[in-house]
């Protein structure tokens, strides 16, 4: 690999790395300060790229489909809230596992049922569809790096949120200590709600923002499940800042090893994780 | 969760099992004199559409006889297979032990054909198989009463390598996903191109359903073949040839496929799919009397138009229909029934085929190339083409 390559190929894992990042930091969320186990996050991520199709593809405008399609997974997100997790913060990891695997099904039926089994391709908005020639025979493509850009000012604003807002002060507080936080007359319910609206939203941004490039089908969201679950694991559970670094280890050691090592390229990102977890077993950034 | 719960739901599901009958004796029914017709296809899922498309047009083909199998009239058994290899012994069984069918049309996933095959072979049940291209089953393990009215996945990539040598070009990169069907599909596109005279430069892959290909683009692009010739399908296909166009290589190193790239996802594929050429035993442009008449039957009957599946679907029936006839409905009279259907002419609407000595179609293979969301036929890039049946020895 010549050094030119080896730059392009830099990039393409900073990139992957950085979507991995923001498809995982609303489960990592989730799960750190309402300690609920979401296999359903990956339908969030599924639910985003098709309203991104059906919403782009009725008024014609990808902004269009992302404005309004985010205030609908957040409504969503409050709903399922409202109507569902909330009952199960108190509950065994089991039962949370047994009611997210069940809304997998749910989600891919109704999935099925408004949306129909076809794979559909959303177009690149106009402004964004140029490439830039990197060598004599490669071209980059702009959208990938607007994409990696909204994903850079998502991880900056999360990091904000948590860390220097007044929310973000009650966020942790209900993490550290829920009955406390509660005594000192927060609404720790409210808190809940709006992080878990949160999560959905990141996960459902995630899937409008790379349905241009990954076009939309059935069981997209099953895919990047376990690709989540990695990069959380490895990230240390709960921890958003864990969740960068890992996501961005494991963008380059996919991306390299797909190159280098094609005959175990499938296996790298669970050998890496189960060496970190010798290692460390909490992961790399405990919270 | 509490232990007694546990305890509890576990006791419910075995009930629940116990009611449905999969626990309880057979009950022996008494042989009515319908020919029984089972169907193991999935019908939700991925493959939903696949399967709704096989039946309906093995439907249609009977319809068109008369609605009758040798004389004599049809009862429909059908179990959903969802695609889901772990219980595609036990669908299987289902429709040979429970419903006592005389035939199972299936199925889709290679992964759930095995399984159903180890059925037929154990059974002896006839089994005609209307898409899963694995090797095995008209290979090492073919069996007198199983036969296949598509294709081995090898079969149009067998006829791409030639294609692409004819075409002038000698050095390509192959790329698919890591797993039994691109496997096989390489093995086809290795002996073609190799045999025309073209070398591979390298062999790229990735782990099955994984379609992150950018890492593998840009090695495309520093080895810089003159060709590239891959095997994905369904939304990785559009996602492969969508990453290709925009990584800047299409219009600078063609893109060729097995057909099944572009089966389905031209909408979705959009621009990007644009002249990419593939190789397939049909394509929905073919401009035959036949064709036509087919694709009309079926369209103004289902309201939708027919794909690769419904034509592999309504050949299945033609097939069983020429064997039912051979032995005047009798289907216990096994070895006449087979020499009938071994001994086919089939006319389909991809043209003539006939039945290999390993019970898979001899058959033209076009080249296709995607023009307008249309895959245009350029011509038969391999007449007659039939997969080799290595290790096929019928019992």
């Amino acid at each position: 690999m010549d050094f030119p390559t080896f730059l392009i190929q830099l990039l393409n894992s900073v990139q992957y790395g950085l979507l991995l990042f923001m498809l995982a930091a609303g489960l990592t969320l989730i799960f750190g300060i309402m300690g609920v186990v979401n296999l359903a996050h990956g339908s969030f991520y599924m639910l985003g790229a098709y309203l991104a199709w059906s919403i782009g593809a009725a008024t014609g405008s990808l902004t269009m489909a992302i404005i309004l399609g985010v205030a609908l997974a957040v409504l969503f997100g409050l709903a399922l809230e409202w109507l569902l997790f909330r009952h199960f913060y108190h509950r065994d990891h089991l039962d949370q596992v047994l009611l997210t695997f069940g809304l997998i099904y749910i989600f891919e039926e109704m999935r099925s049922i408004l949306w129909g089994d076809d794979v559909h391709g959303v177009p690149v908005p106009e402004l964004l569809g140029a490439s830039i020639q990197l060598t004599h025979n490669l071209s980059y493509p702009v959208y990938r790096l607007f994409m990696s850009g909204v994903c850079i000012v998502l991880a900056l604003g999360l990091y904000l949120l948590i860390s220097k807002t007044r929310l973000g002060m009650k966020i942790r507080a209900g993490a550290f200590n829920r009955d406390m936080t509660e005594a000192l007359g927060i609404n720790i319910k409210r808190i809940h709600a709006i992080v878990f609206a949160l999560g959905v939203a990141l996960a459902a941004v995630a899937g409008m923002i790379a349905a241009p490039v990954s076009s939309v089908y059935p069981n997209m969201g099953s895919q990047v499940l376990i690709m989540c679950f990695v990069v959380v694991v490895i990230g240390g559970i709960g921890s958003v800042r864990g969740a960068l670094i890992s996501a961005l280890l494991v963008g380059f050691v996919d991306t390299f090893g797909k190159v280098l090592l094609p005959s175990v390229s499938g296996m790298l990102i669970y050998i890496l994780m189960a060496a970190v977890l010798l290692w460390k077993p909490e992961g790399l950034f405990k919270q | 969760m509490s232990t007694r719960r546990l305890v509890l739901s576990r006791s419910a599901a075995v009930i629940g099992a116990a009611s449905t009958g999969l626990l309880l004796p057979e009950i022996v029914r008494a042989q009515s004199n319908k020919v029984r017709v089972g169907f193991m296809l999935p019908y939700t899922g991925t493959f939903a559409q696949l399967g709704i498309n096989i039946e309906n047009a093995f439907r249609l083909a009977i319809d068109e006889k008369g609605g009758k199998l040798g004389g004599r009239d049809i009862e429909w058994f059908k179990v959903d297979d969802k695609a889901e290899p772990s219980k595609g012994i036990e669908n299987a069984t289902k429709l040979v032990q429970r419903d006592k069918v005389d035939v199972v049309i299936g199925t889709v996933h290679s992964g759930v054909q095995m399984g159903l095959h180890k059925v037929a072979r154990d059974t002896g049940v006839l089994n005609i198989n209307p898409n899963a291209g694995v090797h095995a089953a008209t290979r090492a393990l073919c069996a007198p009463n199983v036969f296949r009215t598509s294709f081995t996945n090898s079969q149009p990539t067998r006829a791409l390598g030639a294609a692409m040598a004819a075409k002038g070009h000698k050095k390509a990169v192959w790329i698919t996903w890591k797993y039994a069907a691109g496997d096989e599909a390489f093995e086809g596109f290795k002996e073609g191109f190799i045999a025309s005279g073209g070398t591979i430069v390298k062999e790229l892959g990735l782990p099955f359903p994984n379609v992150e290909f950018q890492a593998l683009l840009t090695e495309i692009a520093s080895l810089n073949p003159d060709s590239v010739a891959c095997f994905f399908a369904g939304g990785g296909a559009a996602k492969f040839m969508r990453d290709y166009a925009a990584a800047g290589l299409k219009g600078k190193i063609p893109l060729y496929g097995s057909g099944f790239l572009t089966e389905g996802v031209l909408d979705a594929a959009g621009a990007a799919a644009e002249g990419v050429m593939t190789t397939l035993h049909y394509s929905d442009s073919l401009d035959t009397p036949k064709n036509s008449a087919v694709r009309n039957a079926f369209a103004s009957k289902f309201k939708t138009m027919p794909d690769v599946y419904a034509v592999q679907g309504y050949d299945a029936g033609q097939l069983l229909i020429l064997g039912a006839n051979a032995v005047k409905g009798d289907f216990s009279n096994k070895k006449a029934l087979y020499a009938a259907m071994e001994g086919v002419t089939i006319d389909s609407p991809r043209g003539k085929w006939k039945m290999s000595a390993s019970h898979n179609p001899i058959q033209d293979i076009y080249l296709r190339q995607v023009v307008g969301k249309e895959n245009k036929v350029l011509g038969v890039a391999a007449k007659q083409l039939a997969d080799s049946g290595a290790g096929c020895k019928m019992a």
